[in-house]
């Protein structure tokens, strides 16, 4: 039987989620263009991909009102 | 919890017998019966105050205990009513609540179905009434119907973790931990509505306006009980939270937005705030993974995954509609109204204009 190992390593993961925000996992930093913390306050966050929400660079699933599509 | 008021012959029955740390068997005997008759009276199990109060507070002991009944959470005869609520509850809900066209059984296909009936526009907007509209007394009245599940934000939905596996209990476990807080307590949702509570000159003490609350108000928290406490139901359990999860980012920023307009500062607002960003984040995780996760490694629950997240919405929305009717009529939605808090919002009226969200 083949192991299931894949490591012990906690990389970030970027989760494009479909007509959606992008979810981050794990150790990712997110920083404004002059590598200013954006304040976290939790361990897995949503970026907007719409634009269009009250609270970037988070989400605040305006997408779901605007018809926003990712493809 | 402190002990309530009866609502009706089964309910005085189990309030006895709790007032009383157990009651005589004969006493305790005598509840099934009480609940069947009951059951057999009732034109509406979901608006039956007497009904719902009953089941509530049976339930009550599995959660918080209720004031000098810690030895009854697993006496048989208030297991066996409790049984029979469920079975008529459940009963109603399969009969009441209009499921949508099952889609594919892969995740994708079940996060897009979710979608697509969580954005369904159902009927009047308590949140955009709240955002613009609502007096202070209202707000409060609001808050009030959402402590009886707030107070408790998360447990009925923490009973299905060890009933999952993989990446539905990953997922699940996953917006749980964000809901209880990440770890730190004054993070956790349940105090966070706590402290708005008190801003809002309310008691956050869980019940303290159990005796306020109409009886689709505790249905809502039933329902979610009913589903997490059975195995069974796993699917439904799962369907509802994913669906509570898919209606709230956009609702709370209105509310949250009531809440300024209305003067109140961070304490009180946190609460909407802290759900418009974690919710956004849960709904994505709650659509795919959990029910999404969940039908994939279980195909056969798909049915009970759409059915309890089109119950939780459709309970909810009788509420709503409730709350709407009663203060567009310029009645309080709640059973006994609250005191008025502050003498300088005595004198405000407003009435909800009819209209969708």
């Amino acid at each position: 039987m083949t192991s299931a190992y894949t490591g012990r390593d906690d990389d970030g993961e970027i989760v494009a989620c479909p007509d959606g925000p992008f979810l981050v996992r794990g150790n990712v930093e997110i920083v404004l263009p002059d590598g200013t913390p954006v304040p976290r306050t939790r361990r897995t966050v949503a970026l907007c991909r719409c634009g269009l929400s009250t609270i970037k660079p988070y989400c605040d699933g305006t997408h779901k009102v605007t018809g926003f599509r990712t493809g | 919890m402190r002990i309530p008021e009866s609502r009706g012959p089964a309910s005085a029955v189990l309030l006895d017998i709790l007032a009383t740390g157990g009651g005589s068997a004969p006493e305790r005997d005598s509840l099934r019966g009480s609940v069947d008759d009951a059951l057999a009276a009732t034109e509406d199990i979901f608006r039956d105050d007497d009904l719902q109060l009953t089941l509530f507070l049976l339930y009550q002991l599995g959660y918080g205990g209720v004031d000098g009944s810690d030895e009854l959470e697993w006496d048989l005869t208030l297991l066996g009513a409790r049984a029979a609520l469920e079975a008529a509850l459940e009963t109603a809900l399969r009969d009441r609540v209009p499921v949508p066209k099952r889609p594919e059984p892969n995740a994708e296909s079940v996060a897009t179905a979710l979608f697509s009936l969580t954005g369904q526009d159902s009927g009047p907007s308590l949140s955009r009434f709240v955002a613009k509209k609502a007096t202070d007394g209202q707000l409060r009245e609001l808050v009030v119907l959402k402590s009886v599940y707030a107070l408790k934000e998360a447990d009925p939905q923490s009973w299905a973790i060890p009933r999952l596996q993989g990446r539905a209990k990953a997922a699940l476990v996953e917006i749980l931990a964000d809901e209880y807080g990440g770890g730190r307590a004054k993070r956790m949702h349940s105090t966070i509505f706590a402290g708005a509570m008190t801003g809002l000159g309310l008691d956050s003490t869980d019940g303290a306006y159990l005796d306020s609350v109409p009886a689709l108000a505790l249905a809502s928290v039933n329902v979610m009980s009913l589903f997490g406490l059975h195995r069974r139901l796993r699917g439904a359990s799962v369907g509802l939270f994913a669906a509570y999860e898919m209606t709230s980012s956009l609702p709370n920023r209105q509310y949250g937005n009531g809440v300024r307009r209305l003067g109140y500062g961070d304490d009180v607002a946190w609460y909407f705030d802290e759900h418009v960003e974690a919710d956004a984040v849960h709904e994505q995780i709650a659509a795919r993974d959990m029910a999404g996760g969940l039908v994939e490694a279980e195909p056969h629950l798909l049915d009970d995954v759409l059915f309890g997240a089109a119950a939780g919405m459709t309970v909810d929305g009788w509420l709503g509609e409730d709350v709407f009717r009663a203060w567009s009529e310029g009645t309080s939605a709640l059973r006994r109204p609250l005191p008025v808090a502050a003498p300088a919002q005595a004198g405000q009226t407003s009435t909800p204009a009819t209209g969708s969200a």
